[in-house]
């Protein structure tokens, strides 16, 4: 079939199943958007910026386990887009992301909207392509699926010269992928295996360290068996939340800087960490010296480089997540007691009694924590849940009953501000019979207010409820607590009318200040089934606790009454 | 953590912008470079690297790990069984005792590459730790250039 470069585009993205497409046009981008008019393929989502147009496929990707998809002109609107690569990046999101350039003619002559995007995008994609000859086009798509979804997942960056989008070449998708030097290892090697759940069965006070990678790897049924099986405890990573139900018994909670005092205490205590597809970050470590000082570590993970990164591991396995649990758990059926563990369960079940996670209604407006219990009680695992970046996101990890994976969306390596409401388009676009949440703050919502647009267009009825307490919340937290209260440049008490911002869009917008405005404004815009602000004022000053001060030792936390330490 | 100088070997395919990846990585990291070598491998479609660079046993043991992460990087090997040499062009004024700097070069694999009215030039090719010798030994000869060509090496 001879086509031209920008219809082998549109070929190999259907070729790939893809359904949606995040974007936004421009010059170097035309000739692909002059196929994509002409296409019924799959469906283009114009966002009104290109940033949102990377979460947007993201939170497409997050929700639905696909590869996400986006496209972008050359120069300002790949640079737009560098936010949202990155962010993928930290995550470890499939995602390929097409930009057009300037023709290869006039590359390096500082053309109107040139930029070296490959230069730009090497440090924050897992791959990427300067595309110089339309013959290669179907191959390097391939790839570039191939390699985004495959391995530790993450962002593929694939740069088109507007001269190779018009060539007219012969045009075969391949079946195949052949990179000899990309072989990515999956599956865990038996010995260590076999030496890791030796180690188990000879642990004391063992702990599952779930992380991101079991909900990447698709695992986290087979977790909750294995969790179920050997009856030992857990702890989620801020990335984890919902690999097991909310009700499990033997899950602690979130661990790290937020966690709760007894996953902190517990895996301080333990003396064999078993890491599963996490990567030891330092808000989960904390002071690295004293982090889980008396444990044994097993760890698996996909990514060799993640393991003894940080924390050495005693026993390393390389692989995918999924089948390493169901091997372990083939092993484990014959030599794991449970039985063993009542007492650490008992050590365990008192940390929770000491300092449970909670809050105290002790103000007359109302708590951003119980708007979240709230939403949870209502809403359950009817609602998919974002979040952007700040206090509001943390107590959304700490608070929401979450009780399966991919319900919780958010940006947790890179924290990015902004994230929340464009991937809640994606995530409701992927998943449409689940009501679509974002809780954001109101330092957060404004960093991608102009959503409001594609929201309105394309039927997203996404509903953001702003814990508004006037303030940049976690940065004034760390003012408070570390720079003596100034709160320099963190006090937003200048603010839109939030109810007219979302009218002036044609959505809807709410003010709420009670308990009973906050359920009759969640029910009203879950009815009116358009897109939605929910401003909420909220107390001001709350602050997220525990917390381990950064660099801090994860079991001397500041906790809630008069932040004793422990 | 003692720093330790390690030669790391890098096979990777021939493709545009692969040097740049591996830059970026060492400066994107923090890493130290001591030396880089890269030229293509005959009949292949592979260049080799040779990266001396300098760290702990954990950092090292980073390096290898985060190069082979790279899409394009074929295999990396990083052992102390290793053959390296490097090759060192010196450039000395014509008036310096020519016979001494000739004997030096000789010691180490070296001999006059180039005389002109001005200035001689001449090359050796040694293992890392001689040629230091060498430039230590030759200071007193006031060279006027000195080119180093970087470490490359072989697995014994």
């Amino acid at each position: 079939m001879q086509i031209s470069g920008a219809q082998m585009v549109i070929e190999a993205l259907i070729a790939e199943n893809v359904d949606t497409v995040f974007g936004y046009p421009g010059g170097a981008i035309m000739n692909v958007y002059d196929e994509i008019y002409k296409q019924d393929g799959f469906e283009h989502i114009l966002t009104r910026h290109e940033q949102a147009a990377i979460h947007a496929a993201e939170g497409y990707s997050k929700v639905t386990g696909k590869v996400g998809v986006a496209m972008i002109t050359s120069g300002p609107g790949f640079t737009n887009a560098v936010t949202g690569l990155a962010d993928a990046y930290m995550d470890s999101i499939p995602m390929v992301v097409i930009s057009g350039q300037v023709p290869m003619s006039l590359i390096g002559t500082d053309a109107f909207q040139e930029i070296d995007a490959i230069g730009i995008s090497r440090a924050c994609t897992k791959h990427n392509y300067l595309v110089t000859d339309a013959k290669d086009l179907p191959r390097v798509l391939k790839e570039a699926f191939h390699i985004a979804a495959t391995g530790r997942p993450g962002p593929v960056h694939v740069d088109i010269p507007k001269d190779v989008t018009a060539q007219i070449e012969t045009y075969v998708y391949p079946d195949t992928v052949n990179i000899p030097t990309y072989k990515p290892h999956t599956k865990g090697n038996k010995r260590q295996i076999k030496k890791a759940i030796d180690a188990i069965a000879a642990a004391k006070r063992p702990l599952f360290y779930l992380g991101g990678g079991i909900i990447n790897s698709n695992a986290a049924e087979e977790v909750r068996e294995f969790v179920k099986m050997t009856g030992i405890p857990a702890v989620e990573t801020f990335m984890a939340r919902g690999t097991l139900h909310h009700e499990d018994p033997l899950l602690i909670s979130m661990l790290g800087m937020h966690g709760s005092y007894a996953a902190n205490m517990a895996m301080s205590e333990t003396d064999l960490v078993i890491a599963l597809g996490a990567r030891f970050d330092d808000r989960v470590t904390g002071k690295l010296s004293e982090f889980a000082k008396h444990a044994g570590v097993i760890h698996v993970d996909i990514d060799p480089a993640s393991i003894s990164k940080l924390v050495n591991a005693d026993y390393p396995i390389v692989g995918d997540v999924k089948g390493v649990v169901v091997e372990m758990m083939a092993l484990a059926k014959k030599s794991v007691d449970a039985e063993v563990y009542a007492p650490w369960l008992e050590t365990i079940e008192h940390f929770e009694q000491l300092h449970p996670l909670q809050y105290f209604e002790d103000t007359d407006r109302l708590k951003p924590q119980w708007c979240i219990e709230r939403v949870g009680e209502i809403l359950g695992d009817d609602a998919n849940i974002s979040t952007d970046v700040g206090q509001h996101q943390m107590w959304t990890a700490q608070f929401y009953p979450f009780s399966r994976p991919r319900q919780f969306i958010s940006s947790g390596g890179l924290g990015t501000m902004g994230f929340g409401f464009p991937a809640a388009l994606g995530v409701k676009r992927g998943a449409m019979d689940k009501v679509s949440i974002n809780f954001t703050g109101d330092g957060s919502i404004l960093m991608n207010i102009q959503e409001l647009m594609t929201a309105v267009e394309k039927k997203l009825p996404v509903i953001n409820i702003i814990l508004n307490n006037n303030y940049l919340g976690m940065v004034r937290q760390w003012q408070t607590l570390f720079y003596d209260k100034r709160h320099a440049e963190t006090d937003l008490s200048v603010q839109p009318d939030f109810v007219m911002l979302a009218q002036s869009f044609g959505g809807v917008g709410y003010v709420v200040k009670t308990k009973d405005e906050f359920d009759a404004a969640l029910k009203d815009a879950i009815e009116k089934n358009v897109v939605a602000l929910i401003d909420v004022k909220v107390e001001r000053l709350e602050n997220v606790l525990p917390m381990v001060p950064s660099g801090g030792s994860l079991f001397n936390m500041m906790l809630l009454e008069n932040k004793k330490e422990s | 953590m003692e720093n330790e100088r390690r030669v790391i070997s890098v096979i990777v395919a021939n493709e545009a912008s692969v040097l740049s990846r591996i830059s970026g990585l060492f400066s994107a990291r923090g890493y130290n470079v001591v030396s880089l070598t890269v030229a293509p491998i005959p009949d292949t479609d592979y260049s080799r690297f040779t990266i001396v660079t300098k760290g702990s046993v954990r950092v090292i043991e980073q390096i290898t790990k985060q190069l082979h992460k790279l899409i394009p990087v074929l295999r990396v090997s990083e052992t102390e069984e290793m053959i390296e040499k490097e090759m060192v062009l010196v450039k000395f004024p014509i008036t310096e005792n020519l016979s001494d700097i000739s004997v030096l070069s000789n010691a180490y694999n070296g001999k006059i590459a180039n005389v002109s009215t001005e200035s001689i030039i001449v090359m050796i090719a040694d293992e890392p730790k001689r040629v230091e010798h060498f430039l230590t030994a030759i200071k007193r000869y006031h060279p006027i250039e000195i080119v180093r060509g970087g470490t490359v090496a072989v697995e014994r």
